[in-house]
């Protein structure tokens, strides 16, 4: 197959390789510099492309990663409702809506936690989610147990696993109590990389409000 | 028809794409090529063409927003006129375009077709799985429900795992904190632009590929691939003993692919479309999520890995899995080609097959996974209780209420993550199950702490009552021996 040119007639067709020839022998007789010079222009070219290139590439990065932010820049203090929802000695289903939305988040700014109350101002707000897979746990109070339905994590009251495949206890939110209101710094969906750094696991949960509240706790 | 000659004439002259098509139809291709064995790869391409066109028809209704995307789902379910079907036809066609290319890939494979000079239509083709395996989880994730919802979450529980980076990672997936509307739209984007753009463009490079290198030989046992004769032994085979590719083989592409997409059609028609399922309301906790058939294998593999592995596992097995598929071309490239002769091969294909099957049931029995409401939902046979001491009656509540019937089942019914106790008294003392009970270990929670002393003593009464009419339950040998007789006799008095 050869490139022709595309007229309608054949007899212009015929006509198409002489003018490609005629052009050949012309660019035969340019001098090397000439030659040399266009090459030099494309390589001009090229290069300008490429800062142009580099030049967009900057924003186009930026914008790409822009979700990527320090976990505390997404959290803030949202209301789990009045401490006295929550009565000392049990655990409960509560749910709150994430601090960090957009309008048409529709019903996933919905989070579920479980708070146990464990004194008057004592408590520990568990994440829903199993620290092995995210499943949601749920809480059995006769057994006093959480149980995973996804690959059949099993964690204690206080949080601490329990058996199963999970490495860890589960997550915790920290909290405090203001205006008689349970606040906990939510918005960042717990995972092994943030609230569950794995070099906490052995080392005890601080207690008490405000502080770190990683549940540091193994069975 | 000297005025379509005419029209034909206009645009050929133009597009100048009848020479390129008649070579790629009349090529000639080796007569015993012209198999039933080749005709996986067309389907997948038809297969291909077939989710481009229900896409894009979906796409005219369905809201890529999380606020309405499943809304639009059950609008298309059971509003809009034949929805439905397309829906379904979307599903059971990703359905057997995963099957199918997965078939196409373990017959290249056992075919030897990866050889010298096919090594660079293999990697395309290991990243034409990658996209296809890629395209069915963002299309799970566009059925936004709540198996999507938890689908994602395992994926970001996936993704935290990667060290240092693991959790910008988590944000990059989902745009955000949490899996919100952010997540629905990059998903969105990835599913309807990203990946089918790089799966249309590295499919034309593969066929492309097929056609300037040949269709593979029926591999002959002791015709050896070498580097410096195969071309030419190729284009010997293809010219003498060749026929054109157009019918010759052709047809049988042809027959194939419309029989898979009629199954495509009567699975659609009969099964329907793939949910949605709940919404996606994460305060609704009350589900089981579990991913698409083509992941479940991944499902049951994370459930029996020991927590100490799992990191290690799942940080470093998809790269060593990718990378064994990439490096086959290369470590084998010249050599044998007939399965006849290659007895490792043929058992690597056997060992994946096998153990993707296994997998893959065991994942959809789930005999892991609590039964959330067996303890509640499934009574106790009658034959359990009669004639049972208070005791043993308080043992069994305690059973049932203790929630141990949702890791246990009784009488074929419960959960199955631990073992059935129809006969655990023959297994088990009763000071064995004591100490079960209080210490758990394994995949059994301690119950030490739940239960007081008197519910563990109802509790294991009840299960030393657990053991066949004619089979007695175990007893401690030493303690019985004491007990039984009261002044200990002599080894040597023994006859």
């Amino acid at each position: 197959m050869t490139m022709s040119d595309a007229s309608d007639s054949p007899e212009k067709q015929s006509s198409g390789p002489d003018i490609v020839t005629a052009s050949h022998q012309a660019s035969d007789q340019e001098s090397a510099a000439l030659v040399s010079r266009r090459w030099l222009l494309l390589k001009a070219g090229i290069a300008l492309n490429g800062l142009v290139g580099i030049a967009l590439a900057v924003p186009i990065v930026r914008y790409l990663l822009a979700p990527v932010r320090k976990d505390d820049s997404y959290k803030s203090w949202v209301s789990l409702g009045d401490v006295g929802n929550f009565p000392v000695g049990e655990t409960r289903l509560a749910s709150y809506r994430t601090p960090w939305k957009e309008t048409w988040d529709g019903e996933t700014d919905n989070v579920a936690c479980y708070v146990r109350r464990e004194g008057s101002s004592q408590f520990t707000v568990f994440a829903i989610n199993c620290a092995h897979l995210g499943c949601p746990v749920r809480w059995f109070p006769q057994s006093q147990l959480f149980m995973c339905p996804c690959h059949g994590g099993v964690y204690y009251a206080d949080g601490s696993r329990a058996s199963g495949p999970p490495e860890r206890g589960l997550f915790t939110y920290d909290y405090k109590i203001d205006n008689g209101q349970l606040q906990i710094n939510a918005g960042q969906m717990p995972s092994l990389s943030n609230t569950a750094k794995l070099v906490n696991i052995a080392v005890p949960a601080k207690q008490g409000p405000g502080k770190d509240g990683d549940c540091g706790c193994r069975g | 028809m000297s005025g379509w000659k005419q029209v034909y004439d206009w645009f050929e002259r133009r597009l100048q794409i009848e020479g390129p098509v008649k070579d790629a139809v009349l090529h000639k291709v080796p007569r015993n090529t012209a198999s039933w064995w080749y005709v996986f790869g067309s389907a997948a391409f038809t297969l291909l063409m077939l989710q481009v066109v229900t896409g894009i028809l979906l796409a005219l209704v369905y809201v890529p927003s999380a606020a309405e995307a499943w809304n639009s789902l059950n609008i298309l379910n059971h509003q809009v006129p034949l929805g439905w079907f397309l829906r379904a036809v979307h599903a059971w066609g990703s359905n057997f375009m995963v099957a199918v290319v997965f078939i196409h890939m373990a017959q290249v494979f056992l075919f030897g077709a990866y050889k010298f000079p096919r090594e660079l239509t293999w990697t395309v083709g290991v990243f034409l799985l990658l996209m296809t395996l890629g395209m069915a989880f963002t299309g799970q994730v566009l059925r936004f429900d709540q198996d999507a919802y938890w689908g994602l979450g395992i994926g970001v529980f996936i993704m935290s795992r990667v060290p240092w980076v693991g959790g910008g990672l988590v944000h990059l997936l989902l745009g955000g904190p949490v899996i919100a509307g952010a997540t629905l739209s990059r998903f969105f984007a990835l599913h309807v632009f990203v990946i089918p753009g790089t799966l249309l463009f590295l499919a034309a490079v593969h066929i492309w590929m097929v056609l300037k290198l040949g269709v593979n030989e029926w591999p002959m046992p002791g015709r050896l691939v070498r580097k410096e004769t195969y071309v030419e032994e190729y284009n010997k085979l293809a010219h003498e003993d060749g026929i054109p590719f157009v019918p010759g083989a052709f047809w049988k592409d042809l027959v194939f692919s419309g029989a898979v997409l009629a199954a495509v059609a009567v699975c659609a028609a009969v099964f329907g479309p793939s949910g949605p399922g709940g919404q996606p309301d994460p305060s609704i906790i009350q589900t089981v999520p579990k991913p698409d058939f083509p992941f479940l294998w991944i499902y049951a593999v994370l459930s029996y890995l020991p927590p100490s592995m799992e990191t290690p596992f799942i940080l470093t097995a998809p790269i060593l899995m990718i990378a064994g598929l990439l490096a086959v071309p290369f470590v084998a490239s010249e050599g044998e080609k007939s399965w006849h002769r290659r007895p490792i091969a043929v058992l690597a294909l056997s060992l994946v097959a096998v153990s993707w099957a296994v997998f893959t049931h065991l994942a959809m029995s789930t005999p892991w996974s609590p039964h959330m409401s067996a303890w509640s939902g499934d009574t106790l046979p009658v034959k359990y209780l009669q004639e049972a001491t208070p005791l043993v009656r308080q043992g069994a509540v305690i059973f049932q209420a203790k929630q141990c019937r949702n890791c246990h089942s009784v009488d074929g019914r419960g959960g199955e993550r631990g073992p059935a106790l129809d006969a655990v008294a023959t297994r088990m003392t009763p000071d064995q199950m004591r100490y079960k009970v209080v210490t758990g270990g394994g995949n059994m929670p301690a119950y030490g702490k739940n239960l007081s002393p008197p519910e563990i003593e109802a509790l294991v009464s009840f299960l030393d009552t657990l053991h066949p009419a004619n089979e007695p339950p175990a007893f401690d040998a030493s303690r019985h021996l004491a007990e039984t007789s009261s002044a200990p006799q002599p080894v040597s008095a023994k006859p």
